[in-house]
């Protein structure tokens, strides 16, 4: 016998790792299941971790140069101030803050680069696995992007397009990105301008961040945010280009019927979840699905059943109805109902756990990327070339494994939820189009200026264990639809949102949507054949923020105003991703007010915090707001929209 | 007395992060959350310090000393010795700040506050040990540096490390002990 000197830490770790808080039951029930196991569950990993490193937590830790790390007593109790080199609490920040924005951008530019590479090898003839799916798109995106598309081959119009977008990433002029002057709100662009930050080019900005925030550079943390407001900007080039390219790829997403939540696995079939964020993969192996149904019969199960987890699952849902299984931080709990014959993944928010929890079941954890391999997953490298191959060998895994499968380790949770989504740009001008086929736009304004929709509001992100528990999501969404904002969600938020019922249209009243918003989303669902519109707007996957960009920018030019004076609010209330980071970074270079939680890693710097919740404000017109209690957020956001509100004149 | 648990540091282990005086400040703060915290005024006070002297880094506080002479000194009764839980507690109302008790404190534990020229020190987070919780600064040590326990366990375990290390011959890892 060992004195055991962590007895008690380690009974009050085991404590809080098995408090589950608000969480719903099915997620609760896998939770026990993952727990008893595999030994592991979020909550596990979280609770070991707490409480996390402060210093981290405000940005104040500097791991730039080997005379460190250093970092910044923030409570002035007689430490450091400065780092080695001098550097201070707010140049630590802000430096910080910008190689965050830099990961970000950087995982949206290639998502959007790779998909821009298929669109011109599609367009030169090279690759037979895709095809254009959606000229209408295609000659819109060439429009948008003042390319000629009269008299012309639609292959040589996409091939001009494809070429266009990779030039942006690589060019030398010093003309701007020609994706961003044409798909940025004008007003917007205009104040860019005006700054100096509007990228010439994708790869120097990123290069020169990197250069600029390493030992012995730029420490004026002004100048170091405007370099970080330029970076927010260059993701928006991604993720306007890598959604707007897929829809010309993989199509322009319509309304859709689906399910949602873990109980879309299902016991008979062969399951296999598409997992990650590009739509190359998942696309394919949802066509190899439907060619090898018949192998899943002839080894005694009624079918293969593809659903999906995080973007990829969002990206599939509003193009097929694929149905939306789980979020990011469920993903591992799909493989724990011990249903799941697969998981593939391609890239981002694929957390190392999964291979570790699938090695518990009979599982296949499959990794597709050259640059995202994780030890003890499967790898088969997809590239264009080799969609099918690939494809059609996933899917043969997910049958071998089947076979494999321990029926009495088995549990799915009940009763899916209901899912209408499907929302792109032009879905949802499609449904204002019958209310008002000259002018579409003008019902959407029109019920916003007397205000039965109060304002919008768009709710984005991953689903953070620490804010799942307190469910921070679905209460923020409930209070703000109580108030008649209108909600639309993208990435893990729309998961969340879907499970919590928010997508079904029969659910409008039981939810407690307010009056006004109630009336606007009934008519314009009548419009669309529905009962309702869904009391939350779901328009796609992370990437797809750039959708809400769009709208913003067809509003405001039409207004004339800026998008700052738009009552629209973003928020992502359960941040995870230097993504989510970058996609706010945008968001406020476009004027927005972004609310986050947890707090961005900005508050150990006084006057980074002050600038990006207060000076930003008249910069750019947005405003970053920090606030981790779902009702007070929602409070402050309807105050700011009704400040927006009584700036238009509107009636607030 | 019997039973009273301390803050311990296994020296080993410390890594010098600093995690345990920011526990310490978020403990003494109003609020008890750090995004909160640092904006209150007054600053929230802190009562451990992370030092390296030579090779070592280690994390300092109040040994709560069964005869302590800092409460022995006091010449007001603002320091004394807590009966039921075997702390040195302060009372700041009492404090004459004559800093007798920072002269005769063997391990430097007094802490001056400036703003109201009293004595402060480690009040061994006497409020979370009653409703049964670790002292702030034990929870978030990340490699378990610092242990709280008693004396008699805290010299058992290293009767027990000394063994095994003779008979291993080797150091012991400072994972083994770790919350895997």
């Amino acid at each position: 016998m060992v004195t055991d000197l962590l007895k008690e830490k380690k009974e009050a770790i085991e404590k809080s790792s098995q408090e589950y808080g608000m969480l719903d039951e099915g997620t609760v029930r896998l939770l026990k299941k993952e727990e008893k196991e595999a030994r592991t569950t979020v909550y596990h990993r979280l609770a070991r971790q707490e409480p996390q490193c402060g210093f981290g937590e405000l940005g104040v830790c500097c791991r730039m140069c080997y005379m460190g790390p250093c970092r910044i007593d923030v409570f002035n109790s007689g430490g450091p101030q400065l780092g080695v080199c001098g550097a201070t609490a707010d140049t630590i920040v802000a430096r910080n803050l910008l190689r965050e924005t830099v990961g970000g951008a950087s995982s949206h530019v290639e998502h959007a680069m790779e998909i821009a590479e298929i669109l011109r090898d599609v367009a030169e003839g090279k690759l037979e696995a895709y095809k254009i799916r959606d000229t209408e798109k295609l000659l819109s995106v060439a429009r948008n992007l003042g390319i000629n598309t009269e008299n012309r081959e639609i292959s040589e119009i996409a091939l001009e397009i494809a070429e266009a977008s990779l030039e942006d990433l690589y060019k030398l002029d010093r003309k701007p990105s020609r994706w961003i002057e044409k798909y940025s709100p004008s007003s917007s662009f205009k104040k860019w301008s005006a700054l100096g930050i509007v990228p010439t080019n994708i790869w120097q900005p990123i290069v020169n961040a990197m250069h600029r925030t390493s030992m012995g550079n730029d420490a004026d943390p002004v100048n170091i945010l405007l370099a970080d407001l330029r970076m927010g900007i260059v993701d928006g080039y991604g993720l306007t280009m890598a959604t707007e390219l897929s829809d010309v790829l993989f199509g322009t997403p319509n309304i859709i019927h689906s399910y949602a939540n873990l109980a879309t696995i299902k016991e008979d079939y062969v399951n296999i979840a598409v997992h990650g964020h590009n739509p190359a993969l998942s696309e394919k192996v949802l066509e190899w699905a439907e060619k090898l149904q018949e192998r899943a019969r002839a080894i005694g199960a009624k079918g293969i059943n593809i659903i999906g987890v995080c973007c990829t699952g969002n990206e599939v849902l509003m193009r097929h109805g694929i149905p939306l299984a789980a979020n990011e931080m469920q993903a591992e709990l799909a493989i724990v109902t011990g249903a799941l014959d697969a998981m593939v993944a391609d890239f981002q928010c694929i957390w190392p756990i999964l291979a570790q929890v699938a090695s518990c079941y009979h599982t296949k954890l499959i990794t597709t990327v050259p640059y995202v391999k994780i030890p003890g997953a499967i790898h088969i490298e997809f590239s264009p070339e080799k969609a099918d191959e690939v494809a059609r060998r996933i899917i043969e895994i997910g049958l071998e494994a089947y076979q494999q499968r321990n029926p009495a380790r088995v549990f799915i949770p009940n009763h899916p939820e209901e899912v209408y989504a499907g929302f792109s740009v032009e879905a949802l001008l499609g449904i204002l189009k019958k209310v008002d086929p000259e002018d579409p736009l003008k019902p959407l304004i029109e019920n916003i200026a007397n205000g039965n929709i109060y304002g919008i509001a768009a709710i984005v992100g991953c689903p953070n264990p620490k804010t799942r528990k307190y469910l921070f999501s679905e209460r923020l969404i409930k209070e703000l639809l109580k108030n008649n904002v209108l909600v639309i969600v993208t990435g893990c938020i729309a998961h969340i949102a879907a499970q919590a019922g928010f997508m079904n249209p029969r659910k409008i009243d039981e939810i407690g949507v307010g009056e006004g918003l109630k009336s606007v989303l009934k008519a314009l669902g009548g419009a669309a054949g529905l009962p309702s519109l869904p009391p939350t707007i779901h328009m796609g996957s992370c990437v797809d923020n750039s959708r809400i960009g769009v709208l913003l920018k067809a509003v405001s030019e039409k207004l004339h105003v800026d998008v700052s004076s738009l009552p629209v609010v973003a928020s992502a209330p359960e941040l995870i991703t230097e993504k989510a980071v970058s996609i706010g970074t945008w968001a406020l270079a476009l004027g927005v007010t972004v609310h986050v939680c947890p707090p961005l890693r900005v508050l150990g710097g006084p006057q980074v915090a002050d600038i990006l919740t207060r000076q930003l404000r008249n910069i750019t017109g947005g405003e970053l707001y920090i606030e981790c209690d779902p009702e007070k957020a929602a409070k402050e956001l309807i105050r700011k929209i009704r400040e927006k509100r009584i700036g238009l004149g509107l009636r607030a | 007395m019997e039973n009273v648990k301390r803050v311990f540091i296994v020296v080993e282990r410390c890594v010098g992060c600093k995690s345990c005086e920011i526990a310490c400040h978020i403990e003494h703060s109003k609020s008890k959350d750090l995004y909160k915290a640092i904006f209150e005024i007054p600053r929230p006070k802190r009562f451990n310090t992370v030092l390296k002297v030579d090779q070592y880094n280690a994390s300092l506080r109040c040994a709560h000393c069964e005869d302590p002479p800092c409460a022995n000194v006091c010449p007001t009764g603002a320091l004394q010795k807590d009966e039921e839980t075997g702390f040195v507690t302060y009372n700041p109302a009492k404090c004459i700040g004559c800093w007798q008790c920072a002269m005769v404190c063997p391990f430097g534990a007094i802490y001056p506050d400036y703003e109201t020229l009293t004595a402060a020190k480690c009040d061994g987070c006497i409020e979370r040990v009653k409703s049964g919780r670790l002292p702030a600064c034990v929870e978030a040590c990340p490699t378990n540096a610092l242990v709280f326990a008693d004396v008699k366990e805290m010299e058992q375990f290293k009767r027990e490390r000394s063994l095994r290390e003779l008979t291993a011959g080797q150091k012991v890892s400072i994972f083994e002990l770790g919350v895997v």
